[in-house]
């Protein structure tokens, strides 16, 4: 079980609004699953790399260039609002 | 000819050699999922061009031009995948209207090798879930039972296989959404290397564990189909430069003298019967053709689920933080824009945005990466991943390929484990590890259950080492007591 007051702060760092309900379910879930994933803990890594990428992945060099592939119509053709080609958002500062 | 139960090489050949015309093929196959699909919600968009793709395919033909080694062959796509033109939703309500400018890499070798895309296939949301049923679209049914799910995330992909309704399709597989499914349906499913396939334009979840692969009707096929989308990919630096292999002419059934590998660990027991039968069979069926069984121990494998799912969710809680209603995808409803708060914007676009399981997973891949925590998962749950990846490695020099159950289970029933989500993380024991050690993992149909549920048997093998996979794969379909069946609505 995870208090209710780290899910609320969980759920402000991911920026998601959840309702009361999810909350309490969450807290049981999460709480639940990571009791689970604690077994991990007892293992004695020291010492050993954090793997990453899992395949041996030859690093390659490209040119450094702008390339231009899309129209910016094309760009915000998805925006749920816009005003010409400029995307509409709340006030930032 | 008959299409509907044609090899993708046996199309591709009808087409090439104007036995049979593009357009033939593909309104048999709009045709015939248009007619099925209802049963079945495994596609969720049909491209309304596709007859119109294919007659341009054949007018190239009659100019003499090489329309490429997939010609005419209709391919159905999971929604994970970037489709130019096509509403490419990822099984979300947050991507429900995006038409992607641009087509995956995947999609354009596919074109590009003369596939005609007929539609996009369901899938879990964010190919998060193992049954399908998460997608905001609808649960798919299985075609053998359809009370069944069809496995996930690929659902969608080995439904529409499974009932024919295209003659290839493509899945995506982050912890067994590939293979999985493709067992569940009785179809073959290849998960190949990571870095073997381009990501770009595919929707990121987990981007260390994420490849695209094929799920078709035989071996020779999934060869065949991998041989066009594998390759180095500028737009996708993980790609990896080695030269891929023409793995459906080199496809072999003769396995006398390989070494198939059992893992000890995975030997215990409490697995359905009828699953356990289906290995037997397998073990037996390989040592008959002369192949020699070898034991060998991953250990660590036993923390393969909690691994999985540490490294899984912290990655997707980064990769989904770029839907914020903003330039794309669903943005919640607000009056007045210049009054809002910027924090509301996001939170109340994400909150109505994303279903259940994703946002289960995006909190607790947050909790994993918030200060404090870091160290105690995400890191050293990449450690133990090293440590799994490396015990394999070992694993390989016994043995040239090592072969497993998918699954503890044949397909279960549509919401049976739904209320659960811990319980149905387990289910993916099998087959996250081959994700977190990189290594290309296959499912072949090897059983059917007493109550008539297709069973696939899983093979696994070194990095890179794709062909001698697709051998063993190849062999055993041979041998398969269930080649040939197909489901009632086949």
């Amino acid at each position: 079980m995870i208090d209710k007051k780290t899910i609320e702060h969980i759920a402000k760092l991911a920026r998601l609004e959840i309702t009361e309900a999810e909350a309490s379910e969450y807290s049981q879930q999460l709480g639940k699953a990571l009791n689970h994933f604690e077994q991990i803990s007892k293992i004695n890594t020291e010492g050993v790399e954090p793997l990453v990428t899992p395949a041996e992945i030859e690093a390659y060099w490209r040119e450094d260039e702008a390339r231009q592939e899309f129209s910016p119509e094309e760009m915000t053709s998805n925006a749920p609002s816009k005003a010409g080609n400029l995307f509409k958002v709340p006030p930032v500062v | 000819m008959d299409l509907t139960k044609s090899a993708i090489s046996e199309i591709a050949e009808a087409v090439k050699t104007k036995k049979v015309s593009a357009k033939e093929v593909t309104t048999h196959f709009v045709r015939r999922a248009e007619e099925l699909n209802p049963k079945l919600n495994a596609f969720t968009s049909f491209n309304s061009s596709a007859v119109a793709q294919a007659e341009e395919l054949d007018s190239r033909i009659a100019r003499g031009e090489d329309p490429g080694a997939l010609a005419g062959v209709p391919f159905g796509i999971k929604e994970m995948l970037c489709t130019k033109g096509l509403i490419t939703n990822a099984g979300s309500k947050i991507l429900q209207n995006f038409v992607p400018p641009y087509d995956a890499t995947v999609v354009a070798r596919l074109k590009k090798a003369g596939v005609v895309v007929t539609g996009k296939l369901n899938q879990d949301e964010f190919a998060m879930g193992s049954s399908n049923e998460t997608s905001y679209f609808g649960v798919v049914k299985n075609p053998w039972n359809l009370e069944c799910v069809p496995g996930g995330s690929s659902g969608g992909s080995a439904a529409a296989q499974a009932a024919r309704l295209c003659a290839g399709t493509i899945g995506t597989d982050t912890g067994g959404s590939i293979r999985q499914p493709a067992s569940f349906c009785g179809i073959v499913g290849v998960k190949p290397t990571y870095g073997r396939v381009s990501r770009y334009g595919i929707v990121a979840y987990a981007s260390s564990l994420d490849q695209a692969g094929p799920m078709v009707s035989s071996v020779k096929d999934a060869a065949l189909t991998l041989e066009v989308i594998s390759g180095h990919d500028d737009k996708d630096s993980t790609t990896s430069q080695k030269k891929v292999p023409q793995w459906s002419k080199e496809l072999s059934s003769n396995v006398k003298g390989m070494k198939v590998g059992l893992i000890k660990e995975y030997m215990q027991g409490g697995l359905h019967a009828d699953v356990q039968k289906t290995v037997d069979n397998s073990i037996e069926a390989l040592k008959k053709m002369g192949a020699e069984i070898v034991e060998v121990s991953v250990p660590m494998t036993e923390y393969a689920v909690p691994v999985y799912y540490l490294v899984a969710a912290s990655e997707a809680s980064s990769n989904l933080a770029r839907y914020d209603g903003v330039k794309y995808g669903f943005r919640a409803e607000f009056q007045n824009l210049s009054a809002v708060e910027l924090e509301d914007f996001y939170g109340k676009t994400r909150g109505q945005g994303f279903g259940k399981e994703v946002k289960r997973r995006i909190m607790l891949g947050t909790y994993c990466l918030s200060s404090g925590y870091y160290d105690a998962y995400y890191n050293k749950a990449g450690q133990v991943r090293r440590m799994i990846m490396n015990q394999y490695l070992e694993a390989f020099k016994k043995c040239n390929v090592i072969l497993s159950p998918v699954t503890t289970s044949p397909a279960f029933k549509i919401g049976e484990r739904v209320s659960d989500p811990l319980t149905m993380y387990l289910n993916d024991i099998f087959t996250t590890s081959t994700n977190l050690a990189g290594l290309p993992g296959m499912s072949v149909p090897f059983g059917i259950s007493t109550e008539g549920l297709p069973i696939g048997i899983q093979l696994t093998a070194a990095h890179f080492d794709e062909q001698a996979m697709l051998n063993v794969g190849f062999a055993l379909e041979e041998a398969s007591p269930v080649k040939g069946k197909t489901p009632h609505v086949v």
